[in-house]
């Protein structure tokens, strides 16, 4: 199966803002890296159920207690930009 | 008396409580390794000074006042860079968190500094754990001690080197698709994966949540092993840590291989493995004959398709994980504010990530992306499936499985970096382990004819730890392998 990709559709999905010219080469080798995935696709797998995880395990429950959380200032002052405790960021819509 | 910097963390720990030197002589004796070392290697990111004085200071006063935390109290140990260390700069190697200092420390790094450990600093790491050469940093690649004109190994090369040269006497990396083990093997050091779930994922920067693991490097298996065990065991914090007891794997040492059966991997001995690396391992698979063990030859045929199905997982999962890396709560932002939110965090995350990172990321968006994720992601996880049933049907047979650990040596500076594939070839040993969630180490056995190092994989079932460790040491003590570093001795020393 050749391998075909709408790489700005791709980019944009991902919310990376890439120019034409880097658009064009990681279009390129990701073509390239999926033929290589091609092997994992000819392989019959009829059957054969998906693992997502590898062990067998349920949800995990922990006690529900009380426990110390994070003081605000401790994070928003690693922030790029922070007002009045919380989080500030451009305008978001058009 | 030798180089305190020379010592094993047993070793060291025996002559601490004798009384023979000080936390703080073995911090400075690692610091002055560094200090030979790093204009070299450029194995650490940062080297948290102060913070590593007054944990040794406290170490030392700690003994004197009876108070021993264990077998790593006052023992300098270093941390790959995506383990997150209150108010210690944590990057994960990527412009995109430059400058981050943590709110909070790991698990992981919780447990080291309960247990007495002095954490010397972060070492360097191809960006987010992603590749396995140290090449992709973008602070500037790590260099191999046994010859600095090639490669460490990686993703977790940085602290494999460390220990390789002592400037640190244990590490911790990360283990996504054989982080720790190639990195080992190629710098002649002990480098282990625990089983998935072993070990709190915390405060470990995700790269692929299904299979990323902590683990240690060593100069000897017992000290991975002490490492181990103080990092072992469930976490409220990881959902998916493993709840149950966990023994202490430092006990499982001696007991030799008498009677056990041990299967060599033939498709992991094909063609794409060194003649040299092959031959290594042959030869350990002999000696281990003539101690007792019965060797026999097992397949995994779905070996030959994980290399493919990992290079879908892990990037799909990793699109994901990174997800989260926004520019809105911590981390770059970009200067070029036109638009909306969603332009600054498509601008910030072009600007912040590197150019392997932005692959893996693409890669994995297209595969989980309306109409190719059954194709692809599914597809893979189906592959998953049928690696886990080749380990079982081989534990069947074999208490353990080995192979070598790198299909090469380590390679020059520069070889794969503009070959994504031939470098993802690099973990073809590794990735089976990771993919079905089984513990798997790397011990040292000899040097090749360019007196580069080699390494053997031990592979176990999940919560095989023990045996593991017990045919590790075996193996160790049949390689008899001590030779070290080169830069590890050099005489000479950079002011």
């Amino acid at each position: 199966m050749p391998v075909d990709i709408d790489i700005a559709k791709v980019a944009n999905l991902a919310r990376l803002a890439l120019s034409e010219e880097e658009l064009a080469a990681y279009g390129t080798q990701l073509e390239d890296i999926l033929e290589h995935a091609e092997r994992v696709q000819a392989l019959p797998t009829d059957g054969v159920e998906p693992t997502s995880h590898p062990l067998p395990m349920v949800n995990g429950f922990r006690p529900d207690e009380r426990t110390e959380s994070l003081e605000p200032e401790s994070f928003l002052s690693e922030a790029p930009d922070a007002e009045d405790g919380q989080f500030r960021v451009p305008r978001i819509l058009e | 008396m030798a180089d305190l910097a020379d010592l094993t963390i047993a070793e060291a720990g025996r002559g601490l409580r004798a009384g023979d030197f000080t936390a703080v002589d073995l911090l400075d004796a690692v610091t002055k390794r560094a200090t030979m070392t790093e204009a070299q290697l450029h194995a650490y990111l940062t080297l948290d000074s102060g913070g590593a004085r007054a944990a040794a200071e406290k170490a030392d006063a700690d003994l004197a006042s009876g108070d021993d935390h264990g077998p790593l109290h006052g023992i300098p140990v270093a941390l790959k860079d995506n383990m997150v260390t209150k108010g210690v700069e944590t990057t994960a190697s990527s412009q995109i968190l430059a400058g981050w200092k943590p709110p909070y420390d790991g698990t992981a790094v919780a447990r080291l500094k309960a247990a007495g450990a002095v954490i010397t600093g972060k070492t360097n790491l191809d960006e987010f754990a992603m590749g396995s050469s140290t090449e992709n940093s973008a602070f500037g690649p790590s260099r191999n001690p046994w010859d600095h004109t090639r490669v460490p190994g990686g993703s977790s090369g940085g602290s494999a080197a460390t220990v390789s040269v002592g400037s640190a006497f244990g590490s911790f990396g990360s283990d996504t698709g054989g982080s720790i083990r190639q990195p080992a093997a190629l710098c002649g050091v002990v480098g282990m994966k625990p089983t998935y779930g072993m070990v709190s994922r915390y405060g470990l920067i995700a790269f692929a949540s299904s299979l990323d693991q902590i683990g240690p490097f060593s100069r000897t298996v017992e000290d991975s092993a002490l490492l181990l065990d103080a990092v072992a065991g469930w976490d409220r914090m990881d959902s998916t840590s493993i709840d149950g007891d966990v023994p202490a794997f430092s006990g499982s040492l001696s007991k030799g291989v008498e009677g056990l059966r041990i299967g060599l991997v033939t498709e992991l001995m094909g063609e794409g493995i060194d003649p040299q690396v092959k031959a290594a391992v042959t030869a350990m698979a002999d000696k281990l004959a003539g101690a007792g063990a019965e060797v026999i030859e097992v397949g995994l045929p779905a070996s030959e398709y994980a290399l493919s199905a990992y290079y879908l997982i892990a990037p799909a999962e990793a699109s994901a994980n990174l997800a989260r890396f926004d520019g809105v709560r911590y981390g770059h932002r970009t200067e070029h504010l036109e638009g909306t939110t969603e332009d600054m965090m498509a601008m910030s995350r072009a600007e912040g990530f590197g150019p392997e990172v932005i692959r893996r990321i693409l890669l994995g968006t297209y595969a989980l992306s309306a109409g190719y994720y059954d194709a692809f992601y599914g597809q893979a996880q189906r592959v998953r499936t049928l690696m886990r049933n080749d380990f079982a049907s081989a534990y069947e047979q074999v208490d353990v499985l080995i192979s070598p650990t790198s299909p090469t040596t380590a390679f020059p500076v520069g070889e794969r970096a503009a070959d994504p594939i031939a470098m993802y070839y690099s973990d073809v040993c590794t990735i089976p382990s990771n993919l079905a969630g089984d513990p798997a180490i790397s011990v040292p056995v000899g040097l090749d004819d360019q007196r580069l190092p080699i390494g053997f994989q031990i592979m176990a079932p999940a919560l095989g730890e023990e045996v593991m460790y017990q045919v590790a040491a075996e193996v160790e003590r049949l390689a008899g392998f001590t030779d070290r570093a080169p830069l590890a001795t050099s005489e000479v020393v950079h002011p």
